[in-house]
């Protein structure tokens, strides 16, 4: 009788123990993986190169000028006073967004020169760019007119440190 | 000698094994040359494996050296030259041997039970090649190697919520650079090992099952023979044949599977005029730019891949074998094949209007061949059956097995 009772209380007990020690050994071997997980991630030395600082005296009406930003192309675009007229007046196509919340200054238009469909860096036209890979087209404003891409160039954060010089990076 | 084996045998199935898995291996008296293949990918591996640790003493993965050590393995390294064009060439030489080889078991129907598990060894065993493949495909740091590697691991912004972490995550940086390039090489050294160990899994699934054959009817044990010496053999004419072909390429026609783009070294602010897949990609890529959105046509590529896993239940067809018996089954997998070669096609050229809708067909095809199986497989089995045109054994085995099926 003893041990009949013995076993009944043992039983779920013993099974309550496994699943516990299955559970810590889970938990403990997710925890393991945590640092090669996350050494995959970028690097300090990579997230240093966060900021970087850009002279625009000598990019001319017109003119664009690539720079790096964190591996990444940024697109610098002096526009003209028709460009900056019709892209006030314009909306944008997939992805509706006003000019004036795309720039700081309307001659100066700053964008991420990746195509934000697969992240090929498009090509200067006169309508805006056209990204190589799958063909979607970009105005002025850097927002999208047609293409597989699904959003509008990314802004990057950046602000005038003078009338001639701005950091990309950080916002303010 | 027979000393050495007694010695071993009494310490390790040694002799036990060779009989069981080859002289004494019964094998179908009726294979083809189309089942040569899959002893083909399994030389090619290790065509791959040798020539990738030999290329490895030389190469250096790092984006400010990883370009000119491979001009140093073309141009110093003795027989520098050979050993890349083997492996170069020897990727494209993998995927032919094994689309080949899936084609084989899509058109004798190899992949129906008892053989799915089997089947999805080999769907894995693709999975890990594409891996491989494009992770190697980087290491030359060319532009075609950056931009290729740019637009594919883009492809996990997909993901829902944590799409721009995992891709910098995947990157280990904010684009594709040297971190990229030093772990795309640890796992391309990785995983041929990790396909070493799937290959034996298949093997065991295979050998448990045994090989399908031509008639596609489950042969009595008088009708097998054993594996060595006569596939042995058949293999090895196969194998002389494969290696002209391969020779010739390596030898006449090196730079045949390398892009010009290629040449020039990786920057990451140019991206060339044309981004073009290596021709093993081209049917899925062509798939990924047919849905003209970002998620969609990452799961419309995925599920391409994937789809094939499914045909042991999409085929529900009972008459045994695959389209030898079933008119209506062979002229879909030919209408398959060159549905492939157009999206083929499609995916080398850039989507203009006419392409682009061409692009748009063939996926909506490919994936209705799929979708449509299950329905035309079934309303073919009752044709045939009432039509009574079977063999008298393959309309038997038929009525048998869906006997058995209502049991």
């Amino acid at each position: 009788m003893c041990t009949h009772k013995l076993n009944d209380v043992d039983g779920p007990r013993r099974d309550f123990l496994g699943s516990l020690t299955a559970a810590v050994a889970g938990a403990g071997a997710i925890a393991a993986s945590v640092p090669f997980v996350s050494s995959m991630n970028p690097s300090s030395d990579v997230l240093d190169k966060a900021t970087v600082e850009i002279d625009i005296a000598r990019i001319g009406i017109g003119q664009e000028k690539t720079v790096a930003w964190q591996g990444k192309p940024v697109f610098v675009v002096h526009r003209t006073a028709e460009e900056i007229a019709a892209m006030e007046s314009s909306n944008g196509g997939k992805d509706p967004e006003a000019d004036q919340n795309r720039v700081q200054h309307p001659e100066w238009l700053v964008v991420i020169g990746i195509c934000t469909h697969l992240g090929c860096v498009p090509n200067k036209t006169a309508q805006g760019w056209l990204c190589p890979c799958h063909g979607s087209i970009y105005d002025n404003s850097g927002r999208i007119l047609s293409g597989p891409a699904p959003k509008n160039l990314i802004l990057p954060p950046y602000h005038f440190v003078s009338n001639d010089k701005i950091m990309i990076g950080k916002a303010s | 000698m027979k000393n050495i084996v007694g010695w071993i045998d009494a310490r390790f199935p040694f002799s036990a094994f060779i009989k069981h898995e080859l002289t004494d291996y019964p094998t179908p008296r009726n294979l083809s040359y189309w089942w040569g293949f899959g002893f083909l990918a399994g030389f090619v591996l290790v065509i791959q494996l040798v020539t990738g640790i030999f290329l490895a003493m030389h190469y250096k993965a790092d984006s400010n050296l990883a370009f000119d050590s491979i001009q140093h393995i073309m141009r110093e390294v003795n027989y520098g030259w050979l050993i890349r064009y083997l492996h170069s060439t020897g990727a494209s030489a993998f995927f032919v041997v094994i689309y080949t080889h899936m084609a084989r078991t899509l058109y004798y129907g190899s992949y129906r039970r008892p053989r799915e598990l089997l089947w999805w060894t080999g769907q894995l065993l693709l999975l890990l090649m594409m891996a491989t493949a494009f992770m190697g495909y980087l290491l030359p740091w060319g532009q075609m190697s950056y931009w290729g590697a740019t637009v594919i691991t883009n492809l996990f912004s997909a993901t829902p919520f944590i799409g721009d972490q995992v891709v910098i995550w995947l990157r280990g940086g904010f684009s594709v650079d040297d971190p990229t390039l030093t772990r795309f090489f640890a796992l391309h050294y990785l995983f041929p090992f990790l396909i070493s160990g799937a290959v034996i899994i298949h093997l065991v699934a295979l050998h448990t099952v045994r090989s399908s054959n031509p008639s596609g009817v489950n042969l009595a044990d008088r009708d097998n023979i054993p594996f060595h010496p006569y596939y042995t053999i058949k293999d090895l004419f196969g194998l002389g044949i494969f290696l002209l072909a391969y020779f010739a390429i390596v030898f006449f026609k090196p730079d045949l599977f390398i892009d010009v783009s290629n040449n020039i070294p990786a920057n990451p602010m140019q991206t060339p005029a044309e981004i073009v897949p290596e021709w093993y990609f081209l049917p899925f890529y062509a798939i990924l730019r047919s849905v003209p959105n970002l998620v969609g046509g990452v799961v419309a590529m995925a599920l391409s891949v994937i789809i094939f896993a499914a045909m042991p239940y999409l085929d529900r067809s009972r008459i045994t074998g695959g389209a030898k018996y079933r008119p209506v089954y062979r002229a879909l997998f030919y209408v398959f094949i060159v549905d492939i070669f157009v999206l083929g096609y499609v995916g080398a050229h850039p989507p203009e209007s006419l392409l682009k809708l061409v692009g748009e067909v063939a996926t909506g095809l490919y994936f209705a061949i799929f979708l449509l199986l299950p329905f035309v497989s079934r309303w073919e089995e009752n044709k045939l059956l009432k039509e009574c045109t079977l063999p008298p054994a393959v309309q038997e085995m038929a009525r048998n097995e869906i006997r058995g099926s209502h049991d």
